[in-house]
């Protein structure tokens, strides 16, 4: 293995970053692995081969795998760099809207990575893995108890995948009681896209429900049950609190409204965040409802996922729940049952997002219940306290304290004020970046939104200081508007060409 | 500890700007009768030291490949990873990070991606790849989901030599979907080009076909997606293993048009399953079709390389109901811990990772069908894999073998395996970790069975 002395400025290696500069934005670029490739070089190796070689037949030799060769000094240094060229919930603010990246607590990662979790085969027999059902079964019963529901399975790899998971439940149990019919799944205007893609993936045609002021328009919905007929619904698809970042009061009216066609409520719980241990979906007349350990428990976004995403169902759908279920035998023991006649089969390979889950496990084991309970508290605190200090600057449709309208976890901003002075959204989310500020997200629910959510982890002093910025920002529209068009300038890059790469799209290395 | 920063004097102040007078009335719009008023019934909370405590408590009741010698493959793999994958991929700038929405605040996870998906194009000899989706199973069905997108045709062809999971999985996908799932028998464990041929009709829409199989067979590929491409529109759809493929002919070399696997044999740990990582690569027709992330090289406005999400109308936050699949968080943390994997071994490291796979197997193969009552039980070719008929029934060789801390292989008859194999079968899994040594011990026990 060879490795070359070099000089370090910084934390660039010299020789490994390109060396043309620019004049603006100062920052040099990150060639790509296979530029650093050295025919030859190797970054570990493995031991010598201890057997005989056996008879491999040329026919199924296939050409060598164009892999980079780079030697371990220049593999650490590469993928530092690309770190550097990151925001992450360690190094920033992180307001992302619907997504609560509040802190990820280390004890979880270091829970996940020891060997008698981390070395586990999936095929092994119960027997041989005590330690890890029971974390399993305690997490599901943990999850039973904080939905307020009967029975969770632990499979599904995903919000989206539990959303899929749940939709097949609800049509397997319509089957069986004799209702296929039932295709119809009933989703506001304001919901995430995975809801209706979920539905399209089950053969059920997502129709679109209104919401005013924020709020499901309960006549729209009443009247789409009678268009369509009330046989044919399925369900209703809500997030609760909503998109807007509002508790929806009438979410036992919207059940009712539900319940009295024969239908069932699904709630998308990625906003659980904003009602731990104050309500329970169970109260409020879900049926069927996911979870997002990556959202609500603090497993990390790890720059896209992994998440996991249980689902809690009540009695009468537990039957078609996925197979295998994680069970405590009455000798106390643990096993996974996998007689479940009525089930709709698996929805992935193996058991779950295991590692994932030891995570979720530790987190809810840390806080406890009074814990959870203050986690909902100062993340609705938060928001409300942004929400408030930026409400005068940056409009907000749906909040006003003076009235008693307050958000939960999160709330959207339509800083029209703002736009109608020459600058567009993504002009203000891009001077954010400039600021070490991940922008929130955008263009959703609303056209020209902001959506903050702050988390429940983030000390009084950053809330502060995201203030600052924001309305920093909004003096420099009010002075310069067309500044704000070069934003970032103190980025990695300067404003990337989307419009380019998806007219002519580059989705792989050809130098 | 609930990790929150707040102190009661900053909650009244906070309070205070808000204009409200108590942490309860921020939750009036929870309507009294579905109130929550009684405490969660939950353990109360731990301190990090009983935390650490409790779960290496729980970590030390299980066994499995970090005190046992692992031969258990079945789809996930006890192979090699280097440590400084750990280190890299558990920076907090990668972890805690998440989807790059903003290509500006996020270009290292961004052209880490961009090189996981050059990579894992490479690795299947196909055109491109895209960011991850959840895992295997999962991944081999959103292939069949977009090649019945792309011929507008309902029959799926699918070998019955898939493992048993992934056809599991593909049978609930396909359910309430316009899909029929037809499986084509196998002749000697593997499936005939005669089979594919003989079951394709005008409406067939894909042929599925994982090499090595779920026997660890390597499939006739070139054979079988051969007789499919005799008939206009028909996809071949490869599941393969990206070890295999750094050694054997791969996907793209075979005429696939479209590549789904499980990447888990890339520095991902076994962790009782979960998360893994599914891996889907295609030819450039499908560019617009393929569900999940894909990273596109660009510029920014002074001209240097970017890279950011593109040809985002495939994707559920903008199509909605017409979106090419629901996923939206995928499996991000496991294809950087992939290509960074696939960049430590490189080139060479990783075939010679996947030579000595197939060495070993063939090595422990010979050793064992050399014992009386053994024997291979098929006789084609497999790569680091293989399935046994045992004198007696496996369960009674597993247990011998688990009191000398050897995990003997996997039991094809028994309910995990989808009840495929008869009870003297026992499938056996070697990778490069195993010495030796380690497999002539498992001849031991394997011996004091033989007639
Ligand atoms: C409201 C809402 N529903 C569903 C999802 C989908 O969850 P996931 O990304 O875990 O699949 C998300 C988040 O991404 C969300 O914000």
């Amino acid at each position: 293995m060879t490795s070359v002395m070099e000089t370090r400025p910084k934390t660039t290696r010299a020789g490994t970053r390109s060396i043309h500069r620019l004049a603006r934005g100062d920052r040099p670029v990150e060639p790509v692995i296979f530029e650093k490739s050295v025919p030859g070089q190797r970054a570990v190796d493995l031991p010598p081969l201890d057997v005989p070689r056996a008879d491999l037949p040329p026919e199924l030799i296939g050409a060598p795998v164009e892999l980079p060769e780079v030697g371990q000094h220049d593999v650490m240094t590469h993928y530092t760099h690309l770190s550097q060229r990151n925001f992450s919930v360690d190094g920033n603010f992180y307001p992302l809207g619907s997504c609560t990246m509040k802190h990820n607590p280390r004890i979880n990662e270091w829970a996940a990575a020891l060997d008698g979790f981390a070395q586990l085969h999936p095929l092994q027999d119960d027997e041989q893995i005590q330690g890890a059902l029971r974390l399993l079964y305690e997490t599901r019963c943990f999850l039973q108890e904080i939905a307020g529901l009967d029975e969770v399975s632990l499979q599904p790899a995903a919000g989206a995948h539990g959303e899929y998971t749940g939709l097949k439940v609800i049509r397997a149990y319509f089957k069986d009681i004799g209702q296929p019919q039932r295709h119809i799944v009933l989703v506001p205007d304001s919901a995430h896209g995975t809801n209706p893609a979920s539905c399209t993936m089950c053969a059920c045609h997502a129709v679109t429900v209104k919401t005013a002021h924020g709020y499901t328009d309960l006549d729209d919905l009443r009247r789409l049950v009678n268009e369509h007929g009330a046989n044919t619904i399925a369900a209703f698809m809500i997030t609760n609190p909503n998109t807007a970042g509002l508790f929806d009061a009438k979410i036992c009216e919207a059940a009712d409204i539900m319940h009295d066609a024969g239908a069932l409520l699904y709630l998308d719980g990625a906003n659980m965040n904003a009602i731990l241990g104050k309500t329970r979906p169970g109260e409020f007349g879900a049926d069927v409802m996911h979870f997002n350990t990556h959202k609500t428990f603090s497993t990390p976004h790890g720059c896209g996922g992994p998440g996991a995403g249980p689902i809690a169902v009540g009695e009468k759908l537990a039957p078609y729940l996925p197979a295998p279920q994680v069970m405590m035998a009455e000798d106390g023991s643990f096993y996974f049952d996998r007689d479940r006649p009525k089930s709709i089969g698996k929805v992935r390979s193996f058991t779950s997002q295991f590692g994932v889950l030891v995570r979720c496990w530790a987190y809810i084991a840390a806080c406890g219940p009074d814990g959870l309970r203050n986690v909902a508290e100062k993340a609705v605190l938060s928001a409300n306290y942004l929400a408030a200090r930026l409400c005068n600057v940056y409009e907000m449709p749906y909040f006003d304290p003076k009235k008693g309208r307050f958000c939960a976890h999160e709330f959207v901003t339509v800083p029209n004020r703002l736009l109608r002075k020459g600058v567009s959204l993504n002009d203000i989310a891009k001077r954010m970046i400039d600021y070490d500020i991940h922008p929130p997200t955008m263009h959703w629910p609303l056209r020209d939104c902001l959506m903050v959510e702050p988390t429940d982890t983030e000390s009084k002093r950053t809330l502060d200081h995201f203030v600052d910025v924001m309305l920093q920002i909004a003096q420099e529209i009010e002075r310069d508007p067309k500044s704000l068009a070069e934003a970032p300038t103190d980025a990695p890059i300067r404003r990337a060409d989307e419009v380019a790469a998806a007219r002519n799209p580059v989705l792989v290395w050809e130098g | 500890m609930d990790y929150t920063q707040i102190t009661p004097h900053e909650q009244s102040a906070m309070l205070e700007a808000i204009g409200a007078e108590s942490i309860e009335q921020l939750f009036n719009a929870i309507p009294q009768q579905i109130r929550f008023n009684d405490t969660l019934d939950l353990p109360p909370a731990m301190s990090e030291l009983q935390l650490k405590r409790e779960l290496a408590e729980m970590a030390a009741h299980n066994h499995g490949p970090h005190d046992m010698v692992c031969f258990m493959g079945g789809g996930a793999y006890d192979h090699f990873c280097p440590v400084l994958i750990d280190q890299l991929a558990g920076r907090g700038e990668f972890l805690t990070a998440y989807t790059p929405y903003q290509a500006e605040a996020s270009q290292g996870s961004l052209q880490a991606f961009f090189e996981f998906q050059t990579q894992v194009a490479r690795l299947t000899g196909l055109d491109i790849a895209n960011a991850s989706l959840y895992e295997g199973a999962t991944a081999v069905a959103e292939a069949v989901l977009m090649a019945l997108q792309h011929c507008g045709k309902r029959r799926v062809l699918v070998a019955s030599t898939l493992h048993p999971d992934y056809r599991a999985v593909l049978r609930t996908y396909l359910q309430d979907l316009p899909g029929d799932l037809v499986e084509l028998p196998a002749d000697g464990g593997r499936i005939a080009a005669q089979t594919v041929r003989r079951e394709l009709d005008d409406e067939a829409a894909c042929v599925v076909i994982q090499s090595p199989n779920v026997w660890g067979l390597i499939e006739d590929w070139d054979g079988c997606f051969g007789a499919a491409h005799e008939r206009d529109g028909v996809c071949a759809i490869a599941v393969f293993n990206p070890i295999a493929c750094a050694l054997l002919r791969k996907p793209g070399e075979c005429s696939a048009d479209i590549a789904a696997g499980e990447g888990q044999p890339l520095g991902v740990p076994l962790s009782l399953g979960g998360p893994y990582l599914g891996l889907l690569a295609a030819r450039n027709q499908f560019m617009r079709k393929i569900p999940g992330r894909l990273i596109g090289r660009t510029t920014d406005t002074e001209g240097r390389a970017a890279y950011c999400l593109t040809l985002q109308t495939r994707e559920q936050h903008i199509r909605g109901a017409k979106a090419t699949s629901n996923i939206c968080t995928n499996q991000g943390l496991l294809a950087l811990r992939a290509t960074m994997f696939m960049t430590a071994m490189g080139k060479h490291g990783l075939r010679e990772m996947a030579q000595q796979c197939y060495h070993k197997a063939h090595y422990l193969a010979q050793q064992i069908t050399a014992l009386d009552g053994y024997a291979l039980k098929f006789d084609g070719p497999f790569f680091c894999e293989f399935c046994i008929t045992c004198p007696k029934p496996v369960t009674q060789i597993i247990e011998a073998a688990k009191r000398r801390r050897i995990l003997a292989g996997i039991a094809p008859h028994g309910r995990r395996m989808g009840r495929i194999g008869d009870e003297n079968d026992l499938l056996i899994a070697v990778t490069e970790q195993r010495t030796k040594h380690e497999m002539d011990a498992l001849v031991e026990v394997l011996e004091e069975f033989a007639t």
